[in-house]
């Protein structure tokens, strides 16, 4: 019998469906490759084994009892710990909800139960999203299950969905979710070596994630391919009464639609992406992927994306702005930590409260963000960055004329060492430069593994597509991973 | 214009007044969430998930809020702006869980508007037009309780998140009585459309006062704002009190700072809050969990073709139609459960007459006005407790219209209908108060009195026209009051010649 944990979401899910083994069976395997791992990869924060074998248990039931089983029946998933959960503790990695266990469960996650899925855990992640390395988690950073031949030096799983990316591609967990507010679930794909989706602008609820910057987070799905991705997001997906910039569309059937025959398909090259002194690498595979999808069939067209240079600045505007007020909630009076001195006042309390529950990258951002709203700076930041975020979508509508999708490296390099970026924010926020116009955009959005660098590690492509137009980015993503034959995985050191 | 002026030292000084008054939006659910708005309930029993800002809970507007946010505007000629935006107003406070209230700071959802309120009651000519800049929808904060523990203050929500419309006044009345015109005018309205009780009482009405002072005809003066003034009294007393205050600080040379100020009812008088420079900067932008609200006009017909008949059309109806006094049409259309108790009245009186309600308003007016109105402030009651009903009311008016009883015979049913909540005619068969329009009768009791008094029926007939009245006082006085007084004056002429 083959490992059940080198199966992904589709395998899973058709041998439970045949009876080759119990939704238990996987369960269990996965349970302990965790419990195996956390000790070396601190991918989660929580671990649930029980949820998961409850979920299992509920699958194998219906199994038995001959009732139709839901899209992600007896696939056992990592949950980002942003996803509001049930009675499990639910951290957003912040001291300061570090002891918060939540009434109530996100639309995404529910939708994900209700298709049959189970919980292995909460999947440890950047200090309320805000990060690219899994550095500003406040209960220790992942560590990425890769490393550079011939090295045993730490690299960084990607941000912030780094637990997820960690957790899919060190076969721990065969898929899990995440949010992508600027790149947080493409990038850290790349980095591992694995796919993941961010979906439109308001294709999956918001509801019941944690918020870091309200106009941009999208949950979407982390998998091992392309087939694994579209299932579980159409697992995610749906309009949710409860979350105002809901989508109210009808969930479209990616997974069976998946076609990477791109003949008469138009695939845009940026050319503003291609910036003096890019990673030879990260050039090299770009151009290979240009020649797969060649290959499947698709016609390039070089376009201008002409404000690409101001998304990066306007993006570290706008995200912290509506960060530093949507964290204001955390004040220490309803619940979270409270940190109430001798004596101590209302506003001794805020201070005290939030100056010990938050990390240094959050405060950083909330005091950017209060800065650029403030009077006197508010039109010269917010209003001038929402003017560029116009501006950018109007690049990508415009592209669109004329190309279907936009291929484009996911990250300037592949995964850096732990510690190497930390003293230097800026640098750090560069990472996010290919994946941030995107999100500006509200557009789907993937990275599909596509190579190697010169040190073994993994190399990612994105795939950009028209609002609403999952299917053409998963589509062209399915076409690279066809012609890419990539099968290298982390050699298991843990 | 007013000719309100403050006598100072220096001169006579004008004052300048604008309102921002808060309305409770009448409706059963919270503006973002399901939560229920109910007055007077258990702390936090009124709280949903939203409302306490839980991690990852999202607002949802309610559009019943919006609707009646626009039927208000429409009420007031405004311009209802179909393209309106919820934005953020960013702060810390203990009762507010979100750490900003949403409002509408840049686009709000009702633009230009304007009321014209009577200054005086008796004089219709008496009229302003107050303007009014804006309307916008906004949450209302929590509530703290600082008295259930010795060292912490308690925090209750049931009134976090609730729907409040924010009502600004253009900076148009000169005196007290204009502003206090303006907010009781203002809740009639509000009442009238049903988009707020207007309790001021229950908090679900109060008024920002902002009032400065300058010498007449020169620019306007430095501000000060007086929050949460809960009465049109105390909102005059703050206009009153703030215009003397802040003319004694320029008189004796100082200045007035623009600042936040607090009313005492105890002492009437108010006092500084928190001055311009600790103003919180309150990083207002649009609100990310939100779309723009945006409304087509098959919406605003909708609300328009809701309205009911607003206070000054149908003050002018009763006038013109029903042809009131203009005195008794603002008294009764100054409530609109009056109106509607007068409507109901007015109904069943010309019901049971057969007649049109023109040719019998103005009886049922004078009877609502003078009769009952009196009849229930002897028993401290209002209109809405009183123990007679307005079908009630308009059988007893048809009775004496039809001639039934006399006047005089309808005060004392009043009187047994307010005592017994008896149906009026079955009190005037009890008490045998029909009257007679039995004309052998009437003419036998003249004759009677006619006999007894031959003295002065040769005064009369000498030219002492006013003992008229004297013989038909006898009359009625020999009929025990059952005589039809129309008749009873008839024969008397006949028999005098």
């Amino acid at each position: 019998m083959t490992d059940l944990t080198d199966l992904g979401v589709a395998a899973i899910r058709e041998g439970v469906a045949k009876g080759e083994f119990t939704a238990v069976e996987v369960a269990g395997a996965f349970n302990a490759a965790v419990a195996a791992a956390q000790p070396a990869l601190n991918a989660f924060i929580t671990l649930t084994p029980e949820k998961a074998l409850e979920a299992a248990a509920a699958v194998d039931a219906d199994r038995a009892g001959g009732k139709a089983l839901g899209k992600m029946a007896g696939v056992p998933i990592g949950m980002k710990d942003l996803f509001a959960t049930t009675g499990t503790t639910t951290t957003a990695a912040s001291n300061i909800l570090g002891n918060f266990v939540p009434p109530y469960e996100s639309t995404v996650s529910q939708k994900l139960w209700d298709a049959g899925a189970g919980m292995l855990g909460k999947l440890n992640l950047d200090q309320f999203a805000m990060g690219s390395s899994n550095e500003t988690s406040a209960f220790g950073n992942v560590i990425s299950p890769w490393r550079r031949e011939g090295s045993d030096a730490q690299l960084a799983p990607g941000g912030s969905s780094g637990g997820s990316s960690a957790a899919v591609s060190a076969r721990i967990a065969p898929a899990a979710t995440g949010t992508d507010t600027g790149g947080s679930i493409r990038q850290p794909a790349a980095f591992t070596g694995i796919s993941g989706i961010k979906p439109t602008y308001g294709r999956c609820s918001r509801w019941g994630i944690v918020a870091f910057a309200s106009s941009l987070d999208q949950a979407g799905p982390m998998a091992r391919d392309v087939r694994d991705c579209a299932i579980m997001l159409e697992a995610m997906a749906g309009f949710d009464p409860k979350d105002s910039t809901s989508l109210d569309m009808p969930v479209p059937e990616w997974e069976a639609n998946l076609n990477a025959d791109l003949r008469g398909k138009k695939v845009g090259i940026p050319r503003e992406y291609r910036m003096d002194g890019m990673d030879a690498d990260v050039a090299r595979v770009w151009d290979e992927g240009i020649a797969w999808l060649k290959d499947a069939g698709a016609e390039i067209v070089d376009i201008n994306l002409a404000h690409t240079k101001y998304a990066l600045p306007a993006y570290y505007i706008i995200a912290p702005a509506e960060a530093s007020s949507n964290l204001a909630r955390y004040d220490g009076v309803r619940y979270g930590l409270r940190d109430l001195p001798q004596g101590a006042g209302l506003q001794d309390m805020y201070a005290a409260t939030r100056a010990a529950g938050f990390g240094a990258e959050v405060k950083r951002r909330i005091m950017i963000g209060t800065y650029v709203l403030s009077a006197g700076f508010y039109d010269a930041y917010y209003t001038q960055a929402q003017k560029v975020r116009t501006l950018i979508s109007r690049d990508f509508m415009d592209a669109f004329q004329t190309v279907d999708v936009i291929l484009a490296p996911t990250a300037p390099t592949a995964a850096f060492g732990l510690g190497e970026m930390v003293s230097d924010p800026l640098a750090m926020y560069l990472n996010d430069v290919f994946a941030v116009p995107a999100s500006l955009a509200g557009l789907p959005a993937m990275s599909v593994p596509a190579g190697l660098d010169r040190q073994g590690l993994p190399l990612g492509l994105q795939l950009i597509g028209r609002p609403f137009d999952e299917q053409g980015v998963l589509d062209a993503g399915l076409a690279i991973e066809s012609r890419a034959g990539f099968t290298a995985r982390p050699a298991k050191w843990w | 214009m007013s000719d309100y002026r403050i006598q100072g030292a220096t001169g006579e000084w004008e004052v300048v007044i604008g309102l921002e008054v808060h309305a409770q939006i009448s409706t059963q659910a919270k503006l973002f969430s399901g939560a229920a708005t109910a007055f007077g309930a258990e702390p936090n029993t009124q709280v949903s998930l939203v409302d306490a800002a839980m991690p990852g809970m999202l607002p949802v507007p309610n559009m019943e809020c919006i609707r009646q946010a626009v039927r208000t505007g429409l009420a007031i000629n405004a311009q209802i702006n179909k393209w309106s935006r919820f934005d953020r107003k960013n702060y810390f406070y203990a009762d507010l869980p979100q750490g900003y209230q949403i409002s509408q700071l840049y686009h709000p959802i009702v633009g230009e508007g304007a009321i014209e309120v009577q200054l005086d009651d008796k004089n219709p000519e008496s009229t302003k037009t107050i303007g009014i800049e804006r309307i916008h929808v906004e949450q209302d904060a929590g509530k703290l309780m600082h008295d259930q523990h010795p060292t912490m203050s308690y925090v209750d929500l049931n009134r976090s998140g609730v729907a409040l419309m924010e009502i600004v006044s253009r900076p148009d009345m000169r005196s007290p009585a204009e502003a206090g015109a303006y907010l009781s005018k203002l809740r009639t309205i509000l009442r009238y459309v049903g988009s707020c009780d207007g309790n001021m009482d229950q908090g679900s009405m109060r008024a920002d006062v902002n009032v400065s002072v300058r010498k007449p005809g020169e620019p306007f003066g430095t501000r000060t704002e007086t929050k949460n003034v809960n009465s049109v009294r105390f909102v005059m007393a703050v206009v009153e009190q703030e215009a003397k205050r802040q003319v004694a600080v320029l008189e004796d040379g100082g200045k007035i700072v623009q600042e936040t100020r607090l009313y005492d009812p105890d002492r009437n008088e108010t006092r500084s809050m928190r001055s311009k420079e600790d103003a919180h900067d309150y990083r207002y932008f649009p609100d990310p969990d939100l779309l723009p609200v945006e409304l087509d006009d098959a919406f605003l017909e909708e609300c328009r073709a809701s309205l009911p008949e607003l206070p000054d059309a149908k003050r002018h109806r009763y006038e013109s139609v029903l042809g009131l006094s203009a005195y008794n049409a603002g008294v009764l259309t100054a409530e609109v459960e009056t109106s509607r108790w007068f409507e109901a009245l007015l109904a069943e009186s010309a019901a049971k007459q057969g007649k049109p309600e023109s040719e019998v308003a103005k009886q049922a007016a004078n009877w609502l006005t003078s009769e009952l109105f009196g009849a229930l402030n002897k028993l401290g009651k209002g209109l809405a407790e009183s123990p007679v009903s307005p079908e009630a009311g308009g059988e007893l008016l048809a009775l004496v219209g039809k001639g039934t009883i006399s006047g005089s015979a309808a005060k004392q049913v009043l009187e047994k209908m307010l005592e017994t909540g008896d149906a009026p005619g079955v009190i005037v068969e009890r008490e045998g108060l029909t009257q007679t329009s039995d004309t052998g009768a009437i003419e036998a009791a003249v004759d009677a009195v006619l006999a007894a008094n031959a003295d002065k029926v040769e005064q009369y007939k000498g030219g002492k026209e006013a003992l008229f009245g004297f013989f038909v006082g006898q009359t009625m006085k020999a009929m025990q009051g059952k005589g039809n007084p129309g008749l009873v004056n008839e024969v008397l002429k006949a028999k005098l010649g």
